[in-house]
């Protein structure tokens, strides 16, 4: 079977650095609209819940923020299992410049779950919950794989060994999703991702929707954004890179 | 204003909510920019050492 030419070029490094360059721009920009309509939105226009008050607009970002650490969770592991089997160092690019990203939205989803926690459920931090349980691990599987990278002074060493970590570690996912339907917990069930209708009313739906779209777009942004710097720092001696810092000879 | 400010008494959950969210876009936005710009440093530093090497000496010269 024969590949298309632009599966090739993914692979290569000055083309994937020039098309993130030139998308970085756009993304930014959407993001920026989107963030901006999406809090204007859920903070000003949706009306106050009938239980919760205001405070239920810390779910226009919260479960956003949740959702794109486990997803830079997704990106990163399945990137690293792809540069591990095919030795394609650029996988290993995008999967570290994933983890940092992952690691900082981990950390926000549990802040904001814990703030939006204390006026709702009366505590700001639960043990026995399995949701915040489960990512709170995804926190230390991120912590894991950037504290394994930093123990190797060779970075090949360092992609193959912190892959694997990465790729074992993608099995907490799907527990931190189904966590709320395999065990009792504070967390509500789905209200949104499941078959039927979602329960929650179209006026807060809206602004619930804009917001995932806002932090999607935001984290392939921030990933892009990211991966350029990775890029040059692996590809450093390439003459392309020292073409591209202003060297003559290269 | 002040009642959407004062978000009917939770305004000290809500707004630091929304604040911790937009500091940790903005730290990873400013934290791609910075490692970039110190892989190019990097980078140019690496070019001028080997110029540097690349260049002969006075006895090679000779």
């Amino acid at each position: 079977m024969r590949l298309p030419r632009w599966f090739h070029l993914l692979g290569s490094p000055p083309f994937v650095y020039g098309l993130a360059g030139r998308l970085v721009p756009w993304l930014r920009a959407i993001a920026i609209v989107l963030l901006l309509v999406g809090a204007y939105w859920g903070l000003a226009v949706a009306p106050p819940d009938r239980v919760q008050g205001e405070v239920y607009r810390i779910l226009f970002l919260h479960p956003q923020v949740a959702y794109i650490s486990m997803m830079a969770y997704v990106v990163m592991a399945v990137s690293a299992g792809i540069g591990f089997i095919w030795r394609i160092k650029l996988a290993h690019a995008v999967a570290v410049t994933a983890a940092p990203i992952g690691t900082t939205f981990t950390a926000c989803a549990l802040a904001t779950g814990a703030i939006w926690g204390r006026p709702t459920w009366g505590t700001f931090w639960q043990w026995t919950d399995p949701r915040i349980m489960s990512e709170t691990l995804l926190l230390f599987l991120f912590l894991g794989y950037l504290a394994l990278r930093a123990a190797f002074d060779d970075r090949d060493k360092a992609d193959r060994v912190s892959a694997i970590l990465a790729v074992v570690g993608v099995v907490n996912v799907p527990i931190i999703h189904y966590s709320v339907i395999w065990w009792n917990s504070l967390h509500q069930g789905p209200s949104f991702m499941k078959l039927d209708k979602p329960s929650i009313a179209p006026e807060m739906l809206t602004p619930f929707l804009i917001m995932i779209a806002a932090f999607t777009v935001c984290f392939y942004w921030l990933l892009l954004n990211g991966l350029r710097g990775q890029i040059v720092e692996r590809e450093r001696d390439t003459r392309w890179v020292k073409q591209l810092v202003g060297g003559r000879e290269a | 204003m002040m009642e959407f400010l004062r978000m009917g008494g939770e305004a000290a959950y809500v707004w630091s909510a929304y604040g911790i969210t937009l500091a940790v876009v903005l730290f990873n936005a400013w934290w791609a920019r910075w490692t970039h710009q110190q892989a190019l440093e990097r980078a140019r530093a690496s070019l001028s050492e080997t110029r540097t090497l690349k260049t002969p000496t006075v006895r090679q010269v000779e």
